[in-house]
């Protein structure tokens, strides 16, 4: 069988996790009377934490910016299916070695052609160690990868101008799901004359471009127009987007209140109560790509081998995840059923062993008791949380709910930062669990999957190595079609459900308001990021 | 007079070294590696954390990373954010907008609070007096996230008198709104402050013996109780220049401001040492010169107070 | 009130029991000398607002070292969210917070660590501030110098970004590091003021007859000086203990108060700030506590302010 369908497949069974995605919108979507071609769309974001370099943008700041002023490969649908922008055809007879052909008549907005080079060029630019580019570990898996050593992307060859082939380290049949990712975009000559300097004013080839030279201002906002040039799939209706920098939501909604911002894309804690009775017809509250959860170190007392696995099951089930999204959360979490994210094409809420993330007193309060039995357990159970990031509500809901049903002591542990936290997680300083969470960088279960479980991978902080697990990844990465390769990874989450390295808690949801009298058509992506070329105003 | 505030600018010099010492030595003691957490959940492989680590000096010790520091600062160089950017930029970003800010809420503060605390002083004990304790004790102990949320949603989503929010370019009359909650707290401070002085000044001989001359009684209480109860008063506005300046993270926050506190909070928390010492510099040298006028001013204020040299 | 009377006449005839003529034609050297601090004393008992403010001081204070005789419901065991931001009913006068969690109960569990900031911040910084300022604006020359510059070093750097920073770098941060962390950074501003409160008691005339009379000079620091100028420093120490037990607040929104789930009033408040729209009752209470502590302490130190300045106490 060739694998060139392979592509054709993975959307038609993108599309059914559409279903997902219909349903919680808000209002009726009624299209613009009026709409101005030529309006300025103005929306909520954070400054970049680096300069707009596609390979160095990991953060959601940036991300929103650089998708925008960038067209790769391929985008995502509103449903995360891969659309093909600036490729014609991306095939492969393996699984490992793929031939991307180009569409002619794609330029940056310079002029410039946009070739099979700018991609060679660009990934290998982001590849090289020397440059130290947040996204370099993207291109780990192509021929010619070294995270330790400046080394080039020998896998990736020119074959002309409108043609390149890459060679894979091992067959990935969803290889190109991963394309429409910012880190894939390519990059005009004139960006490796002077990176820096490129990166304040960075030259795209996608649906907006900077207004002028200067556009951005730090700490404020970037001002983007439509790219006159850009003819693709995200064909902006509107003239522009002003993307203003907030440093807290509450200051967004209140702009948006006070008829400031059109389109703000998440609602403050302090609005989750009454956003839908400030904006009645203009709400979306859906699931988005992003997973919530809490780790539990196995170099901890009572919490390795079999004690640890009924304790972790225990902890599990005596969390009452419904109530607290429900209360805490006024339904803007969904509660978890497996490791990814309904939004993600392969998701299920039937997966064999997952009713060990419903609630249930008694059963937790048995496994707990199976535990004891083991080596009785002292202390106090903690959770630690970064305070800068909004978290203690919910870590004090989930405390309350371990301690009222297991009758322990528990308490929610803040770390002021960030920094401080991930130290003693690295020195295996803790004490007790930690919140932990994942924002798909592309729409796939593996992406949910391999950098957080699997054994050795980048953001496995427990270090959890199961190698059925292992094993059942590598080989949903090299089945033959998508039907099997998500069966495989569903088995592969099913054996995480046995050991749980990390207790499910719930899905991110998109929860957003927009100014009903300037903008309509608001619609958002998988990645709960506004499809900002669709928005109509005026 | 010169002399003297020669030597106060002098005496600058070691402040600025004992402030930029001590903070960066704080900022550098904060736990954990501040080049892994700019990746959140998403780390990079640990060869490019290294690396950019040894682009921002983090892998010298302590005293090399400070004189690194201080050699460019005598340049004109004050070192880059982890986004890249030049501090000194950073700076010249925030520092006007905030000027602005601090000023606006130090002119309200000192007006409105030395008005109501003299009509409270010279009516001790009366209904204005006590209201003025009442208004006073709920700003202090109503957190200003509260005070800025009500006065956000009263005076500009509800009534549209104001932008719910400070644009950019942060105009005059966009910042009036955060000025008032800013200087809310401080106002507070010097009502009492200027109550208890002037209650004092009150029964003062110099009073008596205005009032025995003749003098009017609005003569008096301007010329002779007011002036002279300024002192403290004037103190607390030199000292509290500062925490307006900085400590305004939760009203900035509100209003999306970008201004001194918020991009110190901000560096704080990445661990940006240069970004944090530059700042603090900055406001060694704002501090150093208030207090020195506020000094002067006493002179001005205070007939008996002298500066022999 | 004399200030009242004394505005109503437009001469002013002074009393004639304010200059009793004895005092000024011969000295009685069997009489032991009027302390201030003495005179201070008789003064303050004979004003009710003393007894009452001492009285809710008290009372706070008990709350805080012995909770348990207020309340027998536990601040944090069975807090269900199906009570959340609920209202007041039986055995919860006060109703429940955001997490299910009896109000009444937290309030009075939270005064404690509330008060040891609070009280004790407010006790160090002042001590220090007076002892520090009163030096430094007294003696004047070198002292002034070096203790001025390294009051600015510690003010150049605002209380709560200072805290912030050290505050990360402890580990432990229970209500006592607190205390000593904000007093740190806050010394300095009392020390100021009470540097320039001596700058201009110390040229008046009473300290210039002093040292006329062969005095010592630091009898009449203590003596005539510190009394004098301590007004203001009392009135800012009052104040600042309610901004003290708001900062923690403060810190505790930016994630570092208390740590090890102390309760605190502060805690509680900046917990409440998601429910301001719709729940703005569970962000009262621990707000109206914190009021009332601070309005305890406002009355006790316009008291005790009055009862120093010996003008202020000639005119009763």
């Amino acid at each position: 069988m060739r694998i060139k369908r392979l592509g054709v497949v993975a959307i038609a069974f993108a599309a059914a996790g559409a279903l997902t995605l219909s349903g919680c919108a808000g209002g009726t979507a009624e299209p613009a009377a009026s709409s101005d071609a030529s309006a300025i769309v103005s929306t909520n974001g954070s400054e970049p934490q680096n300069p707009l370099i596609p390979t160095n943008t990991t953060e959601t700041g940036g991300g929103k910016i650089v998708t925008s002023l960038f067209a790769g490969l391929v985008s995502y649908s509103a449903t995360g299916e891969i659309q093909n922008e600036v490729a014609d055809s991306i095939e492969s007879d393996d699984a490992t070695t793929w031939t991307v052909t180009l569409k002619d008549g794609w330029t940056f907005t310079n002029d410039e052609p946009v070739t099979a080079e700018s991609f060679v060029d660009a990934w290998n630019y982001g590849a090289l160690l020397s440059n130290a580019q947040s996204s370099s570990y993207f291109f780990d898996d192509i021929v010619g990868y070294d995270g330790a050593a400046d080394s080039e992307l020998t896998g990736l060859k020119v074959v002309d101008d409108k043609t390149f082939t890459v060679e894979l380290a091992s067959p990935e049949a969803d290889w190109p799901l991963r394309l429409g990712y910012t880190a894939f975009s390519p990059l005009p000559k004139a960006a490796f004359a002077d990176m820096a300097a490129f990166g304040e004013n960075p030259i795209g080839n996608g649906p907006y471009m900077l207004a002028s030279d200067g556009a951005w201002t730090h700490e404020v906002k970037i001002e983007l127009v439509t790219n006159p040039a850009y003819d693709g799939v995200r064909k902006p209706v509107n003239g522009g987007l002003s993307i203003v920098f907030y440093a807290t939501q509450d200051a967004a909604y209140a702009d948006v209140q006070g008829g400031n911002l059109d389109v703000l894309d998440a609602v403050p804690d302090s609005a989750f109560q009454t956003y839908q009775s400030d904006f009645p017809d203009s709400y979306v509250n859906q699931p988005a790509a992003v997973f919530q959860a809490f780790n539990m170190p196995y170099y901890l007392a009572h919490w390795s081998g079999d004690e640890g696995k009924l304790r972790r099951a225990a902890i599990s089930m005596s969390i009452d995840r419904k109530e607290i999204t429900d209360v805490i959360f006024q339904s803007t979490r969904t509660p978890a059923t497996d490791f990814t994210s309904p939004v993600i094409a392969g998701y299920s809420d039937q997966l064999k062993g997952a009713d060990v993330l419903e609630f249930n007193a008694t059963k937790a309060k048995e496994l707990w008791a199976e535990a004891d039995a083991i080596s009785p357990y002292t202390g106090t159970f903690d959770i630690a949380y970064n305070a800068d990031g909004g978290h203690q509500g919910w870590v004090d809901a989930v405390i309350n709910s371990i301690k009222n049903t297991l009758g322990i002591d528990a308490v929610g542990k803040p770390y002021p930062t960030f920094a401080a936290a991930l130290d003693d997680r690295e020195n295996e300083k803790l004490t007790g669990a930690t919140r932990a969470g994942w924002q798909g960088d592309y729409p796939s279960l593996y992406n949910f999957l391999s950098p957080l479980y699997q054994t050795g991978a980048g953001s496995n902080y427990e270090g959890y190595s199961s190698a059925e697990f292992d094993t059942l990844l590598k080989e949903g990465a090299a089945a033959s079609s998508v039907e099997a390769a998500t069966a495989k990874y569903q088995q592969a989450q099913e054996v995480l459900l046995k050991d749980l390295p990390t207790i499910p808690l719930w899905y991110s949801n998109v929860t957003a308001v927009w100014s009903a009298d300037t903008v309509s058509n608001v619609a958002f992506g998988w990645d709960g990021v506004p499809l900002y070329s669709e928005i109509t105003k005026g | 007079m010169l002399w003297y505030t020669g030597k106060r600018l002098l005496q600058m010099i070691p402040v600025f070294f004992g402030a930029t010492f001590l903070i960066y030595f704080m900022v550098f003691s904060l736990p954990g590696d501040p080049i892994a957490a700019l990746f959140g959940d998403h780390p990079p492989s640990p060869a490019v954390i290294e690396q950019i680590r040894a682009e921002y000096n983090l892998d010298e010790p302590f005293f090399v990373q400070y004189l690194i520091y201080i050699g460019g600062f005598f340049q004109g160089d004050l070192g880059t954010t982890y986004s890249g950017r030049a501090v000194s930029d950073v700076m010249a970003a925030a520092f006007p907008i905030t000027a602005r800010l601090a000023l606006l809420a130090l002119a309200m503060e000192a007006v409105a609070g030395i008005f109501v605390g003299l009509v409270a002083g010279l009516r001790k004990g009366k209904f204005f007096d006590a209201s003025a304790l009442v208004v006073s004790l709920l700003l202090i102990s109503v957190p200003t996230f509260v005070i800025g949320f009500v006065l956000q949603y009263v005076f500009a989503i509800n009534l549209g008198w104001a932008r719910t929010t400070v644009s950019g370019a942060a105009p005059w009359s966009e910042l009036i709104l955060p000025a008032l909650v800013l200087a809310s707290v401080s106002f507070a401070y010097i009502v009492r402050l200027t109550r208890a002085s002037v209650s004092d000044n009150l029964s003062a001989d110099f009073v008596r013996t205005a009032t025995a001359k003749g003098l009017s009684r609005p003569r008096v209480v301007t010329v002779h109780v007011l002036r002279n109860s300024l002192v403290p008063v004037v103190t607390f506005l030199g000292v509290d220049l500062g925490s307006l300046m900085v400590g305004a993270i939760v009203t900035e926050g509100i209003f999306n401001i970008n201004g001194v506190g918020g991009t110190v909070f901000k560096a704080i928390r990445l661990g940006e040492g240069p970004t944090v010492v530059s700042f603090i510099a900055v406001m060694v040298v704002i501090f150093v010169v208030a207090n020195l006028l506020v000094d002067l001013l006493y002179a001005a204020l205070d007939p008996r107070i002298r500066y022999a040299k | 009130m004399p200030s009242s009377t004394q505005g109503r006449q437009p001469h002013f005839v002074a009393a004639l029991e304010d200059t009793p003529i004895v005092a000024i034609d011969r000295l009685d050297e069997t009489q032991k000398a009027s302390s201030t601090w003495s005179d201070a004393w008789d003064s303050m008992r004979r004003r009710p607002t003393f007894w009452i403010s001492s009285a809710l001081i008290l009372l706070v204070v008990i709350v805080a070292l012995f909770p348990t005789l207020f309340t027998q419901t536990s601040p944090t065991a069975n807090c269900l969210l199906g009570n959340s931001n609920g209202g007041p009913e039986a055995d919860h006068p006060f109703g429940f917070t955001r997490q299910g969690c009896d109000i009444y109960a937290r309030v009075i569990f939270g005064t404690q660590a509330s008060v040891t900031v609070g009280l004790l911040a407010t006790v160090i910084v002042t001590l220090f501030g007076i002892i520090v300022g009163s030096l430094a604006g007294y003696y004047g020359g070198f002292l002034d110098a070096i203790v001025s510059r390294i009051g600015d070093i510690f003010f150049a750097i605002p209380t709560v970004l200072g805290a912030i920073v050290l505050l990360s770098v402890l580990p432990d941060r229970s209500p006592i590091v607190i205390a000593l962390v904000l007093s740190i950074f806050a010394w300095p501003q009392i020390a100021r003021i009470m540097r320039g409160a001596v700058l201009s008691a110390r040229n008046s005339d009473y300290v210039n007859a002093s040292v006329a009379l062969g005095v010592s000079k630091f009898k009449i620091l203590i003596r005539h000086v510190v009394p004098n100028a301590i007004a203001p420093v009392i009135v800012i120490a009052t104040v600042s203990l309610g901004t003290f037990i708001v900062a923690e607040a403060t810190l505790s929104f930016l994630g570092i108060g208390l740590g090890g789930g102390i309760m605190s009033w502060g805690n509680d408040i900046s917990q409440a700030q998601t429910g301001i729209r719709t729940a703005p009752q569970v962000l009262m209470y621990p707000a109206a506590a914190l009021s009332v502590t601070v309005l305890a302490f406002l009355m006790l130190g316009d008291v005790v302010r009055d009862a120093l300045d010996p003008q202020a106490r000639a005119r009763r």
